[in-house]
């Protein structure tokens, strides 16, 4: 049977040392949909979304069990080319990380490093996904300046933009408005609803009213556990588990 | 009356500590100033240029050149530097991006007790180690030496820098945040791109100021250098040949040459060169690292 969503997580049991940090994880992100993670810190969520690039990787003493898979390929497979799977997925951390270099450097940076060296191409990618991120119009007359000058909105902006210039499939985003202002972060939000007409969007968050404005879909997780999940009106409308009207109510965070 | 207490001793303790820094300050003004004073002498009866340049070194005629002590303590620290600077850095990212946190955990002593080793003992192990090997390199060259030369002195001190060098290197990598890493492998960068395009990059100034740190001490080294380095006073024409650096030639003469006036005042000019060097690197470093920091 084909899978139905675009990622399949199946069976994912995955240990830091001795502690078991997921615990069988069983979920389905659908295409071109906004998936929220959602949970209390601590929960898991993070670890869940980095699994799904295999930047865990870079963990030490990390042991995995189970599937992921994407299309027909099995992401946590060793053999798998992990730089191609990665380049599908564009990355939005907690807080921007703009690379040392100018702001056109961070946008063609991935590009350059999978092979396209021509410039005019360069400079058309790197003005369209400016804009698609609506930062051309305030950068456009300082692309050679340093990316670390821009203010943490346009940064985080700005890694989003460098993170689709790859063409990827998905979106991957922990947390992306935490260290930004309300301003900011709305505007990050409203992006995100604008893409997703093109990407497969998930999003990591703890924060209840941000999940209730931009989710279609949620995966609610706890003590490394999906406890949860379903489309976003029946999560929040008419949750199942008493863990999950608990968490809606706020009765914990 | 319990507050006024308090108060004074909050106001006498800020200035302890006033008066300790204004001592750390002062203390680089009254050595330069006290070498200068006794190094006086020296300056009424010849140029400073004519002293710096001259190759001519014969305190008996009183003639005093310190070009030949300057320029092979360049070579020696230079060649030192470039031999160390990039086992430093590859064994620094190893340590850092590669291996796991417990090799790191070994290899802090390890670099440690590096650090330690008291640097007559690197002149001895120079002596009987780097001495003969650099003599049998020569020869297999077809070139004639004894392997008292700068070679030798620039691989022992190539050593004796490393543990500096690479804690720095170390703890500069480390603060580089691990997230930058992950913004690079996600966009489809491998390993080894993301090292030399965005660590390499991010930590440069760092960098440089770590070889500064390395140079800094390689040039004020004394004892382990003038144990395998010849000694004998000339302008190096190539890394086989011997020299005699600056801070040997004070180590070797301070104490017999005082009852001359004008050979003491010129050993005190060749520690006012030898600070006045090092300084020089010091700011050079800082001011490459200041501008650096600026336009990134």
């Amino acid at each position: 049977m084909e899978p139905s969503g675009k990622i399949k997580i199946q069976n994912l049991n995955l240990f830091i040392g001795k502690q078991q940090i997921l615990k069988n994880i069983n979920a389905e992100i659908p295409e071109n949909k906004i998936t929220v993670i959602l949970g209390p810190s601590g929960c898991g969520k993070t670890t869940l979304l980095k699994t799904l690039n295999r930047l865990t990787d870079l963990y030490e003493n990390i042991k995995i069990s189970g599937t992921v898979e994407m299309g027909n390929e099995d992401i946590l497979h060793t053999k798998t080319d992990i730089t191609k799977i990665r380049r599908k997925m564009g990355l939005v951390s907690q807080r921007p990380y703009p690379l040392p270099m100018s702001i056109y450097g961070n946008i063609a940076y991935g590009l350059k490093i999978s092979g396209h060296t021509k410039k005019q191409f360069l400079d058309e990618k790197v003005e369209y996904y400016l804009k698609v991120t609506h930062l051309w119009e305030e950068v456009k007359d300082r692309l050679k300046q340093p990316a670390s000058a821009l203010s943490v909105g346009q940064q985080q902006r700005l890694c989003l933009a460098r993170g689709l210039a790859v063409d990827p499939e998905i979106i991957l985003a922990d947390e992306p408005a935490s260290a930004l202002d309300p301003v900011s972060s709305m505007a990050i939000e409203e992006l995100f609803t604008e893409l997703k007409s093109w990407y497969t969007i998930v999003v990591v968050t703890h924060i209840l009213r941000q999940a209730k404005r931009i989710a279609d879909h949620v995966i609610f997780m706890y003590l490394g556990e999906v406890i949860e999940q379903g489309p976003a009106g029946e999560f929040f409308e008419n949750p199942k588990m008493e863990k999950t009207k608990a968490y809606i109510k706020g009765a914990f965070n | 009356m319990k507050y006024i207490n308090r108060h004074w001793k909050d106001k006498a303790n800020s200035t302890w500590m006033l008066v300790c820094t204004g001592i750390i300050i002062v203390l680089p003004f009254v050595l330069i100033i006290g070498l200068y004073l006794k190094s006086a002498l020296l300056f009424e009866k010849c140029s400073f240029i004519d002293l710096i340049f001259s190759k001519e070194w014969k305190p008996w005629e009183n003639k005093f050149g310190f070009a030949p002590f300057i320029i092979c303590s360049l070579w020696v620290s230079i060649l030192a530097l470039l031999l160390s600077a990039p086992v430093c850095l590859l064994t620094a990212i190893y340590l850092t991006h590669y291996a796991k946190s417990r090799v790191l955990k070994i290899m802090q002593p390890v670099i440690d007790i590096l650090a330690g080793i008291p640097s007559v003992i690197y002149g001895v192990w120079g002596i009987l180690v780097i001495v003969p090997f650099v003599a049998k390199l020569g020869n297999f060259f077809g070139i004639h030496t004894t392997g008292y030369t700068i070679l030798s002195g620039a691989l022992v001190l190539s050593v004796m820098i490393i543990p500096f060098i690479l804690n720095v290197l170390i703890e500069i990598l480390r603060t580089i945040p691990e997230e930058l890493s992950e913004a690079s492998l996600s966009l489809g960068a491998t390993k080894w791109e993301t090292i030399k395009y965005v660590i390499i990059k991010k930590a440069f100034t760092g960098i440089i100021s770590a070889f500064g740190l390395g140079l800094s001490r390689a040039f004020g080294e004394t004892i382990a250098v003038l144990m395998v380095v010849g000694n004998v006073v000339k302008i190096p024409q190539g890394v086989f040949d011997a020299g005699y650096p600056l801070p040997a030639l004070i180590a070797n003469n301070y104490g017999e040459m005082l009852s001359i006036p004008m050979y003491d005042s010129a050993l005190m000019m060749a520690a006012l060169i030898l600070l006045v060097i090092v300084i020089l690197f010091n700011t050079a470093s800082r001011m490459y690292i200041y501008r650096l920091e600026k336009y990134r």
